[in-house]
């Protein structure tokens, strides 16, 4: 239906020639556009309704009565539906040591959570399709649970800066929200989020659609395809500083893969993008030794360039 | 009446501390504003997101910016 309203207004009432570049662009434009934006809306709503049922502090609850293994796997799942933001990582990292929960689970949580988030899903659903958004949901929880347990084997508790060991983490309840306070909840942070993505997200689909328009097909294959093996490690390492644009980033990288980019690329890309960022390297180095830091970044960097290496290999 | 705004200085809680005063003002009461960004200090209210919003030292809401007109429910 969406689609044919796009024909319609650019192919009949704009009368643009649907074999034209210009007609393709903003064809590919106006369907993208209003697609994002009813499944951002409708989704980012229920998933922060969803989300308001799981509070940090019940998380920590869950966790701290679990060990290694079975806790980095709860820690990855429930890093999906927490709330997470990364101001947020300084006490939440302190309040799930401080509880006993070990040091990789606790990083099984960090990867996961800003990851598996719900634009990053909606914007892979929406332009990939389901299967390769469950592909990114099931491989982020994968390098979620690995990196988080590699982190806890090499016991690197003392790379903790040492004040975190010293915090002692109240017992004051945070009060339940209210059905109402937690709808109401839900409609404010869907309209702060839309205001703060839609510019990139506008941007992201208008160049994804000028890729689609007017790049020529096979224009990657030749740079960035399955023959060359710098790929991979070179989309993570263009990845990292794009944090806080993911919305407007998976349009274009859309596009790419239709002009040739193959899918393990783009996964590791976009993997990059999300959960290794200089932003929260920045707000982790307070808690972090240099260290442990550099580590948790090179741990979880290989372990998305092996994913990429890998669906480009399978797929 | 003591408020405390807890936060380690995101825009988020630079937005709530703003709220907060407004809606201070307009409830006519007296109280007094103290804006928290040790963390030490944030973690003895056992919140592990911010912002959050403690009176009379006790927790009201965390992990989120209440609106002004909210926050003057919580104040009566």
């Amino acid at each position: 239906m969406l689609k044919s309203f796009a024909d319609y207004l650019v192919f009949v009432a704009m009368g643009l020639d649907p074999k034209s570049h210009l007609g393709a662009a903003l064809d590919f434009f106006v369907y993208d556009t209003v697609k994002i934006f009813l499944l951002l809306t409708t989704i980012v709503f229920v998933v922060a309704v969803i989300r308001s049922y799981f509070s940090p502090e019940r998380t920590r609850r869950i966790l701290s009565h679990n060990r290694e293994y079975v806790g980095n796997v709860l820690a990855a799942l429930l890093g999906i539906v927490t709330p997470f933001c990364s101001c947020s990582a300084v006490p939440l990292f302190i309040g799930f040591v401080e509880s006993g929960i070990p040091l990789g689970v606790t990083f099984s949580f960090l990867i996961s959570s800003p990851m598996v988030n719900e634009v990053a899903l909606i914007m892979l659903w929406g332009l990939f399709g389901w299967k390769v958004a469950s592909i990114y949901i099931g491989t982020g929880v994968l390098v979620a649970i690995f990196a988080g347990i590699v982190i806890g084997r090499l016991k690197m508790e003392r790379y903790v800066q040492d004040f975190v060991w010293e915090v002692k983490v109240g017992a004051a309840e945070v009060p339940e929200q209210t059905l109402k306070e937690k709808l109401s909840y839900a409609r404010d942070y869907t309209v702060e989020l839309l205001k703060k993505i839609w510019p990139y997200v506008i941007v992201g689909i208008g160049l994804g659609a000028f890729i689609h328009g007017y790049a020529p097909e096979d224009f990657l294959v030749r740079y960035a395809g399955r023959d060359n093996p710098f790929a991979v490690p070179l989309a993570v390492l263009i990845g990292v500083p794009l944090y806080s644009n993911a919305a407007g980033i998976i349009p274009i990288v859309h596009a790419l893969m239709e002009k040739g980019l193959p899918i393990g690329t783009v996964l590791a890309f976009m993997m990059a993008v999300t959960a290794l960022s200089f932003p929260e390297a920045v707000i982790l180095k307070n808690v972090l030794k240099a260290r442990l830091l550099a580590t948790f970044f090179g741990i979880v960097a290989v372990a998305i360039i092996v994913v990429g290496y890998l669906f480009n290999a399978i797929l | 009446m003591k408020i405390e705004v807890l936060g380690t200085g995101c825009a988020k809680c630079k937005t709530l501390y703003e709220n907060t005063k407004k809606a201070l003002e307009e409830s006519g009461k007296s109280a007094e504003v103290v804006k928290v960004e040790d963390i030490a200090s944030i973690m003895k209210y056992g919140v592990m997101s911010t912002p959050a919003l403690v009176i009379d030292g006790q927790v009201k809401f965390s992990g989120k910016v209440a609106s002004v007109a909210e926050i003057l429910g919580m104040l009566s």
